[in-house]
């Protein structure tokens, strides 16, 4: 069975401008399919619809069109067993801050059905393996530095052992050290974990080191799908940088926004 | 017990645990406001000892276990909208929105978490309230039946609560303005409930509408329990129809609050601010 499989995806949202309002389409017909264990990342610029896919696909919209499948299961009619096999990581560190590492992960273990008995152990061996510091686990989450916090969503995640994890831009905003070890900590996940991983990244880099396949979303398109070695000879070029200008006709710092990406 | 049952059970424990946390974490706060609230309570208390200062004839001790019932219900109706709103608003402005809403927690079983604790929370403050209210008055009320006021406030929380689910609704429709709408509603609803007042004071129309809000069942209840003694058998007049406005608003609030989730998730509302 695929882990993911994306049929014509299709996702509007209504802009206000004035008093008129304008449809601007965030996510036009997208298709592509993950397969178990696969590690994909989407790569595109502000605004290309990545966060839109990425919350489409963990039922947090409804699409206008088209289908996504989590491992047979239904993202827009199966919604529950669909959550119970996934989990995500994304930009901002959401936690209730003043709460410390320890509480935030604990009560959201809770909402995936694991009892108390199953996360007094489990949570300060996740919280160790992130690397995250003993003594800063009854610290609130706003005394923490983004890094930190990172790696407690990391935690937070996997805690939960999800079979599709969806990461959005899990890495924006970190520091090079911090960044590094939350990237070693993906590969280390799928290596141990048989998680499949959606990645959802602006970084070239990022995208090109983790992933199996690299697909490029542009403007709620997707240009492409295939391992980066591949899609630098289809477009001839040197970099994935390079790759996407030929692809998408425009540098890569293009942002333009349906919905804040 | 079914695993799924188990499941559902452990997630309702989670949202109290999180509450719990959040409580503690916010102590201080937690004690500025039930001063606050204590403050609040007295100004109000006090028009009973106002009125023969200005030449009223009134049983003071009587009209001060009045108006002191009806400070009590307020906030403790408070307590209960305020928690069940932030089963959005709060969790908007923390970000951790989206999380919750993609974890596999039934709906009802979330909300029902939140209005549990809701309900032991707000008992917890309003028992504190009324005894240190009561005891800065000097209020001697030895046919008092606080059991059956207890009962009868926890029977009217089933109606609160659905009602509370259908505002909490409302920051997911309006992140701007949700919030404030929500403490409308609650005022509204006191307003025909005849909080400080006997609700034959009311316009006609205003009667009618007090008929419909649990709020004039538990006051009248809470003041017959606690000024005349009343025991939950002698209650029944007023535990019927909150068993009644119960059996609908609780199934409605969750059908309203459904509905209001599947238009955020449809307009993409459902999202951390920003």
């Amino acid at each position: 069975m695929r882990a993911l499989e994306v049929h014509n995806l299709r996702k509007e949202f209504v802009r206000r401008e004035g008093r008129s309002r304008r449809r601007v389409p965030a996510l036009g017909g997208v298709s592509f399919v993950v397969e178990r264990g696969e590690c994909v990342a989407i790569l595109g610029p502000n605004g290309s619809g990545k966060s839109t896919l990425v919350r489409l696909l963990s039922t947090l919209l409804l699409p206008d069109g088209g289908s996504a499948t989590v491992f047979g299961h239904d993202a827009e009619r199966e919604t529950r067993a669909v959550r119970k096999l996934i989990n995500r990581v994304s930009v901002e560190a959401s936690f209730f801050k003043k709460m410390s590492a320890v509480e935030n992960l604990s009560y959201a273990a809770r909402f995936y059905g694991l009892r108390g008995s199953e996360t007094r152990e489990q949570i300060p061996e996740i919280l160790t393996r992130v690397g995250f510091p003993e003594d800063r686990r009854a610290e609130p989450m706003e005394n923490l530095s983004r890094g930190m916090q990172q790696k407690v969503a990391l935690a937070r995640a996997l805690l939960t052992s999800p079979i599709l994890l969806l990461l959005d831009e899990p890495t924006t905003g970190l520091d090079p050290r911090s960044k590094q070890e939350v990237q070693e900590f993906i590969r280390e996940v799928r290596g141990e974990h048989d998680a499949t991983v959606l990645l959802c990244t602006h970084d070239l880099a990022e995208a090109e080191g983790l992933a199996d396949r690299v697909g490029i979303l542009d403007g709620g398109s997707l240009l492409c799908l295939e391992p980066a070695a591949e899609l630098k000879v289809r477009y001839g070029a040197e970099t994935l940088e390079e790759a996407f200008f030929t692809a998408s006709g425009h540098a890569f710092e293009k942002g333009e926004d349906g919905e804040k990406a | 017990m079914s695993l799924a049952l188990r499941h559902e059970l452990v997630g309702l424990g989670g949202v109290i645990e999180r509450n719990i946390y959040l409580v503690k974490r916010y102590i201080w706060w937690d004690i500025a406001f039930f001063l606050w609230t204590v403050a609040n309570t007295l100004t109000i208390v006090f028009i009973a000892k106002g009125i023969p200062a200005v030449g009223g004839k009134i049983d003071v001790q009587r009209v001060t276990t009045i108006l002191l019932v009806g400070a009590v219900i307020w906030a403790y109706l408070g307590i209960i909208f305020e928690i069940l709103t932030e089963t959005v608003a709060w969790e908007r402005w923390e970000g951790t929105i989206e999380y919750t809403f993609m974890a596999p927690l039934s709906r009802p079983v979330h909300l029902l978490g939140m209005g549990l604790f809701a309900i032991v929370y707000g008992v917890v403050r309003a028992v504190l309230l009324f005894g240190v209210v009561a005891a800065f008055f000097g209020l001697h009320l030895p046919n008092a039946d606080y059991g059956a006021a207890l009962v009868l406030l926890i029977v009217a929380s089933i109606s609160f609560i659905g009602i509370g689910m259908m505002t909490a609704v409302l920051p997911l429709i309006s992140p701007e303005k949700g919030t404030q709408l929500g403490f409308v509603a609650q005022g509204l609803l006191l307003v025909v409930s005849g909080v400080y007042y006997p609700v034959s004071v009311l316009p006609t129309w205003m009667e009618w509408l007090a008929k419909i809000s649990p709020a004039t069942y538990a006051l009248r209840g809470c003041r017959k329990a606690i000024l005349e003694g009343a025991g939950v058998i002698s209650l029944w007049a007023e535990i019927w129809p909150l068993l009644v406005i119960g059996a609908v608003s609780v199934p409605l609030g969750l059908w309203v609050f459904r509905t209001g989730e599947r238009y955020a998730k449809k307009h993409g509302k459902l999202k951390r601010s920003g």
